[in-house]
């Protein structure tokens, strides 16, 4: 079938997530979908799988136009998206899983499905077993199963969000040849995806969105270059860096392993020095959330050690690693790192040292003042937390920080800012700096990262790059190792999964 | 700001004017004179020192539960278990009495000693609920509620069993303590000034500790976002257990009353709901300390009240479990339009 957007609008507040999006795509094609985090790939990917509509513009199937009001809907008109989470259910039977999706009568047939699902197993050489529990199938087969049972209910789009993600590499194998199998049937199919090798491998064009817009499309031969600057394109320039005298190690890494469901870190090595400012660059999920955490004793490592100051804390709950002055501030600000419903004095209190029983109102209130003006907040003590704006909970967040600290670890902490404040926030980081205190931080912003970072390290599907210098490391660079591209180059220093 | 306290108290007048009509329903739906019920149910809670003394009997237990679950509440816990904790209470304070009344010891320190048990025993039931939730994964509302059930039975098979009445075991409970054992009551009324001094002091200490202290505002942290709470240095699950053995304590100390000042000896049923009505009491007044000070009175005087109406017009007295039960709903409901509203707003 063939696929056409026309014109496709969407807002999200300020954000322009697709900004007059137009793209045809013809049956039996596997058109690629590049960009990084934030790019717009999911909206306009759920904006044609019915999740979301879009504000303006026109879904077009074999050149009938229609309006698309729900996933279900999607199905009818033949376009089924496979999330990056499946969205099935677990604790039942894969046969049951196909049930529930099925517009049948009170009384469904169960053999014939069950001999459905054999059938549709058979042709692309999977092994799903009808009356196996979900729980107990890998990522990949969960997969399959969610394309057969698309397949299935009719659909002849596939959407696929970041599909080679979790997924072992016979499975990626297996998943493109079937893939290929179902473009030589007709079908369609959209490969949304950040990795450049995948993409380049798999797709007979690619589209590149950037920032809500379709900023170009490419065909084989791919240039993986010039993909990658379409990808990333230019921002904002921050002015010229600053390098600090570092001192001694604060933090120590020996030969740490990470597991969580998705992928596994293995034998990561590092040191970091007082003063010293660490990038981790990636695109979400490829572990670096995990590598932060574990950092801060939030996530246990399954081997190695971690020494804050020579002490050894491996297997240590966050706590222990907060009283050697390491502190951790989460990405989602509100749902993590605040409390609604209490106020900013109240903020205060929590966070610094207790003295005795009773709280001294007239001191916190004072503390509270001044940390205010020095972090430029828009508020007043009594403020509720939540009823400032974004950007002054951050600079809340980062208020509530004691003074001294050996080691701040940060997820994003400038995501969402303007300008102006992440500019303010990183001033105050880096009087931090000054006086010894050592910086972990992730951003999905390469120019932030490069910018701040003394050394940066890339993560991708598990795997970590060794510290790279920040002052002789480029954009285009990063943006090829967080793609995927020019890891052959670390050789053994890579710490790799498994 | 003071258009917004205008609004709030117009809200709340909306609520209760919301349950009486509701109650007003449901009395005439049951062929009975709305008016007349209402002026009995005051009458038999306001007419008389004695019936107001009856009133302060059921606050007071009331009034514990209430200041425990306070508690419970600011750290973000439902602690259904609560009539378990009263009940283990009860038993612990009755333990403790059958234990100590034939000894040496004078009367006023086997009393004191009996509280303390009580408070003891609800604490450690409670903490069964903590350690349910906090090592084994099970939601402490359906943990509580278990421990309920297991509460209740426990108590009957000591009165039906090993506390039985010499010779005969029956409903009313096991043999009654000598009157040395009472907690000392005013001349001529079944009222202990001793209790309600307790209750008093439990809601003072239960004010001071979530207002002004750093224990409060961590507990209140955890309540609302432990997991911003625990990275900020609050210690989450440790604070969820206190709360509980807090709550079980005062739990206890009520189930402690209901022996050495009420019933002086073990009955079935000897939390007399009093754990729900708490709980009730604690959702109406949204979690504010100081309005559950006259929200319990008023919840122990609509009981006591409640209880002449079979008499005088024939009304079972359930009557005040449905003026309660509508209140509650009324409030909730009407808080929840509220939202609502200001959301579209």
């Amino acid at each position: 079938m063939q696929v056409e957007l026309r014109n496709i609008h969407k807002t999200f507040g300020k954000v322009h997530a697709n900004n007059g999006i137009n793209l045809i795509i013809p049956s039996g094609t596997i058109q690629g979908i590049l960009g990084e985090n934030g790019a717009g790939k999911s909206t306009l990917m759920k904006i044609l799988s019915g999740f979301i509509h879009a504000d303006r513009g026109e879904i077009v199937l074999n050149s009938s136009r229609v309006v698309i009001h729900s996933p279900a809907d999607a199905i009818k008109h033949g376009v089924g998206m496979l999330h990056q989470d499946p969205l099935d259910f677990p604790p039942m039977k894969v046969i049951d899983n196909f049930l529930l999706g099925h517009a049948g009568g009170l009384f469904p047939n169960r053999s014939d499905v069950v001999r459905n699902i054999k059938q549709l197993s058979d042709q692309f050489g999977f092994s799903l077993d009808p009356e196996v529990y979900v729980d107990a199938l890998s990522v990949g087969e969960r997969q399959q199963l969610e394309i057969i049972r698309l397949l299935w209910l009719g659909a002849t789009v596939l959407i696929l969000d970041e599909p080679t993600t979790g997924i072992s590499l016979s499975q990626k194998d297996k998943l493109f040849e079937t893939l290929k199998l179902l473009a030589g049937q007709g079908k369609t199919i959209i490969f949304v995806s950040h990795k450049l090798e995948d993409v380049e491998h798999l797709c007979h064009r690619v589209a590149v969105l950037r920032q809500g817009e379709l900023v170009g499309t490419a065909e084989p031969p791919y240039e993986t270059d010039a993909l990658v600057s379409k990808m990333f394109g230019k921002v904002i320039k921050f002015g010229g860096r600053q390098s600090i005298q570092v001192g001694d190690v604060v933090l120590k890494l020996e030969k740490v392993s990470l597991e969580d469901s998705r992928l596994q870190i293995k034998d990561v090595t590092l040191n970091v020095q007082a003063g010293e400012v660490i990038g981790l660059a990636g695109m979400e999920g490829s572990g670096q959330a995990a590598f932060l955490q574990a950092c801060a004793g939030l996530v246990r490592s399954v081997s190695g050690k971690i020494l804050v100051k020579s002490k050894d804390l491996t297997g240590k709950p966050y706590h222990a690693f907060k009283k050697q002055g390491v502190a951790y501030l989460p990405a989602a600000r509100l749902e993590q790192g605040l409390v609604p419903g209490m106020t900013v004095t109240e903020h205060f209190v929590l966070a610094e040292e207790t003295h005795g029983i009773f709280i001294n109102r007239d001191q916190a209130v004072k503390l509270a003042q001044d940390r205010i003006k020095t972090y430029n907040i828009k508020g007043v003590p009594a403020s509720s937390i939540e009823s400032l704006s974004g950007g002054n909970q951050q600079r809340a967040l980062l208020a509530l920080l004691r003074i001294p600290l050996l080691l701040v670890l940060m997820e994003q902490p400038t995501r969402g800012l303007d300008i102006e404040s992440v500019m303010y926030i990183w001033s105050k980081l880096k009087e931090r700096c000054q006086q010894g205190t050592s910086i972990i931080f992730i951003s999905s912003d390469l120019d932030e990262i490069l910018q701040y970072s003394d050394r940066v390290m890339v993560f991708f599907a598990g795997k970590v790059s060794p510290p790279l210098e920040a002052a002789s490391t480029t954009v285009d660079q990063l943006g090829q190792l967080i793609g995927g591209k020019g890891w052959d180059g670390f050789g053994a220093e890579v710490a790799h999964a498994q | 700001m003071r258009n917004e306290t205008l609004i709030n108290i117009t809200w709340k007048i909306g609520a209760i004017a919301l349950a009486l009509i509701l109650t007003t329903l449901v009395l005439i739906a049951a062929d009975a004179p709305p008016l007349a019920a209402y002026i009995n149910l005051f009458k038999g809670s306001f007419s008389s020192w004695v019936k107001f003394s009856d009133v302060l009997i059921a606050w007071v237990p009331l009034m514990l539960v209430t200041s425990g679950l306070l508690i419970t509440f600011a750290a973000g816990l439902w602690n259904i278990g609560i009539e378990g904790q009263i009940i283990l209470g009860a038993i612990s304070t009755t333990w403790a009495l059958r234990l100590l009344q034939d000894s040496t010891l004078s009367p006023v320190l086997v009393i004191i000693l009996s509280i303390l048990a009580g408070m003891a025993g609800g604490a450690l039931w409670a903490s069964l609920t903590g350690a349910l939730k906090t090592f084994g994964g099970v939601n402490e509302i359906f943990g509580g509620l278990g421990l309920n059930f297991v509460a209740i039975a426990f108590s009957l098979w000591l009165i039906f069993g090993p506390w039985k009445r010499p010779g005969v075991a029956s409903m009313s409970g096991t043999e009654p303590f000598p009157r040395t054992l009472w907690l000392p009551a005013l001349e001529g009324m079944r009222f202990s000034p001793w209790s309600v001094a307790l209750a008093v002091l439990g809601i003072l200490l239960v004010f001071l500790l979530l207002k002004g202290t750093y224990f409060g505002l961590r507990l209140k942290a955890v309540g609302k976002n432990p997991k911003a709470a625990y990275l900020l240095g609050v210690p989450t699950w440790q604070y969820m257990m206190v709360a509980f053995i807090a709550c079980g304590a005062f739990a206890g100390a009520a189930g402690a009353m209901q022996v050495t000042a009420v019933y002086h000896r073990l009955i079935p049923s000897i939390s007399s709901g009093y754990g729900y009505l708490g709980l009730m009491v604690a959702m109406l007044v949204n979690y504010q300390v100081v309005w559950a000070v006259p929200v319990a009175l008023f919840f122990a005087a609509l009981n006591i009240g409640s209880i002449q109406l079979p008499i005088i017009l024939k009304l079972d007295s359930s009557l005040s479990g449905v003026i309660q039960g509508t209140l509650v709903l009324s409030v909730l409901l009407v808080e929840g339009i509220r939202q609502k509203f200001m959301k579209k707003k």
